[in-house]
């Protein structure tokens, strides 16, 4: 262009038409960036909403305080659901975090740049996207047939399966972004390196392990696919014995839910609710560990 | 940098290199390579006993690498290696009987950015402390008080030992680092660049203690920062692309090089 010449230059017609096509194609995408983000919100809030709402209605005094009535009847509760629940993902998280912390660990520290690392975090991503229907199907097989019996311990090991690979990327993931230079100031200490890695690597990205963790105890806590083939459902109280079948939130909202029992269709809303807000909570109280306004 | 910058008063005006105190490294036809890269070429060079001695030289010239050799600390990474003698008191740092984690205790490293460990100030001092010494708690206090005495940053921390060392500024926390690396109470400190990260007032800070720390410790310092070579050390050895150019007093370096290269670097017609 000719810088003696602006006013020329504008006056000039492509000039203009160029300026309004291009006015058009910013408009054309804010508007569908917007769209799009609206049809999620909606999408998402609406969900909810209604979950919200019929959820609400479910909450009755004996909500936590009674078991899971027979069908067509009125009353009861989903206490052994919820304790069900807990126990399958305490026992899920508990297998799950020192397998996953101490995999991870191996990945981001020891195995560096070996093949044998290579291959585990392969595998390890493979098993991070598996369908969770597998995993419920492999424990099936592996525990359940040979024992003859549904079973908590075979529902514990499935979510524990589910876990893993989520523990073993975050921690992995967070090593990783450790300098190295904090590795070699414990080295040049004299540290040997699972002193370094003990009392340093893993202080330092304690927080990210800690927010893995919590994330893997969501994601399990609404966990359906396994629990089918596993832990399966028991409609009595919540007996200590593990080696039976163990109701469980996800179950019993599916069954439940299908049912043609307004009753338990209530009852189901109400625990879709609980188990909302709890991975909700979840999220929330991982998003605070991770916050960097706590270092 | 500017053309003439080291002043030849404030030279001479320093502590002069005493070229009759004992060798504490001897580096005998030193190489290193790193994969098939080589990184440092038949090097040999002596460090005297209670001396600063300086590393200079154009980025890549093989300073640091050279100061990365004498605590072996090169060896977390498995495609680096080194071949040739590197004396410490008479025996071969490099002969793999060496237990390296005695190695680093003796030959302590000060990195370029200040590397506090996420624990208490009191508990970055007494990690290597605790590491191979099993001190009764009082006295474990003495060592952790005198070290930071030391490193000129007790005033500052006396009232606070239990806080996080991540909570200092820069300065202080390299000086934590250098608390931390003269608890154990090495024979030899290497300082990597270790003013780069800091500002100016912080750099002085620590290039005084740097003279302080001369009576008790060898010093090997690589800097990038020529002024700096010639106010804190004895000896200076200029380096280019993996080869040791010139080494000798720091005065007489600065003053009357020998090579041209190094005319040529210092005078700051190259680097």
């Amino acid at each position: 262009m000719d810088a003696t010449t602006p006013m020329a230059a504008m006056h000039a017609a492509p000039v203009s038409r160029v300026r309004s096509s291009r006015r058009v194609a910013d408009r054309v995408l804010r508007v569908s960036c917007f769209a799009a983000t609206l049809i999620g919100a909606v999408v998402l809030g609406s969900i909810l909403l209604m979950l919200i709402i019929e959820g609400l209605r479910g909450i009755t005094p004996t909500l936590l305080t009674q078991p899971t009535p027979g069908p067509g009847s009125e009353g009861g509760g989903i206490a052994n659901a919820v304790l069900g629940s807990l126990v399958l993902t305490f026992i899920g998280i508990v297998v799950a975090t020192p397998v996953g912390v101490m995999a991870g660990t191996f990945l981001a520290e020891y195995g560096r740049g070996s093949k044998l690392a290579e291959l585990v975090r392969f595998l390890n991503d493979i098993l991070l996207s598996a369908p969770s229907i597998l995993i419920g199907l492999f424990v099936y097989t592996l525990m359940v047939r040979p024992m003859g019996t549904y079973s908590g311990w075979a529902g514990g090991v499935a979510l524990a399966i589910i876990a893993t690979p989520v523990i073993v990327r975050t921690t992995e993931d967070m090593l990783r972004l450790v300098p190295g230079s904090m590795r070699e100031a414990g080295a040049a200490l004299g540290a040997p390196a699972s002193t370094v890695i003990r009392q340093v690597t893993w202080r330092a990205a304690s927080a990210g392990i800690v927010t893995g963790i919590i994330l893997a105890l969501a994601r399990i806590a609404g966990e359906t696919a396994p629990l089918l083939f596993t832990a399966l459902n028991n409609n009595s109280w919540f007996s200590p014995n593990l080696m039976g079948g163990i109701a469980n939130l996800p179950v019993m909202i599916y069954q439940f839910a299908l049912s043609p029992y307004p009753n338990w269709q209530q009852l189901a809303w109400a625990g879709a609710l609980l188990i909302t807000a709890t991975i909700l909570a979840l999220s929330v109280v991982a998003r605070f560990v991770l916050s960097p306004k706590r270092h | 940098m500017n053309a003439a910058p080291i002043d030849a008063a404030e030279l001479g005006a320093r502590p002069q290199a005493d070229t009759n105190a004992p060798v504490r490294i001897a580096v005998k036809d030193l190489n290193f390579y790193y994969g098939a890269f080589h990184g440092l070429k038949d090097i040999n060079l002596n460090f005297h006993d209670r001396q600063v001695t300086a590393l200079i030289g154009p980025s890549g010239c093989g300073k640091s690498t050279l100061l990365r050799t004498f605590n072996r600390i090169y060896s977390l990474y498995p495609e680096q290696r080194a071949e040739g003698q590197i004396l410490l008191d008479g025996k071969n740092v490099l002969d793999s009987s060496v237990d390296l984690n005695e190695l680093r205790s003796r030959v302590g490293m000060v990195f370029q950015k200040p590397t506090p460990f996420p624990m208490s100030i009191y508990d970055n001092v007494a990690f290597g402390l605790r590491l191979y010494e099993r001190l009764p708690k009082a006295e474990l206090d003495n060592r952790v008080e005198e070290s930071l005495r030391k490193a000129a940053l007790w005033d500052e921390v006396k009232d606070k030992l239990k806080q996080s060392g991540m909570g200092l500024s820069g300065g202080q926390q390299q000086r934590l680092c250098i608390a931390r690396t003269v608890a154990q109470r090495p024979e030899v400190i290497l300082f990597d660049e270790p003013t780069s990260a800091l500002d100016p007032i912080s750099t002085g800070r620590i290039e005084e203690l740097i003279e302080q720390l001369r009576d008790e410790f060898t010093i090997v310092i690589v800097t990038h920062n020529m002024q700096q070579a010639a106010r804190i050390s004895q000896f200076t050895a200029f380096m280019y692309l993996g080869e040791l150019v010139e080494f000798g007093p720091t005065t007489r370096i600065f003053m009357n090089p020998e090579k041209r290269q190094t005319q040529d670097y210092i005078t700051g017609r190259f680097g």
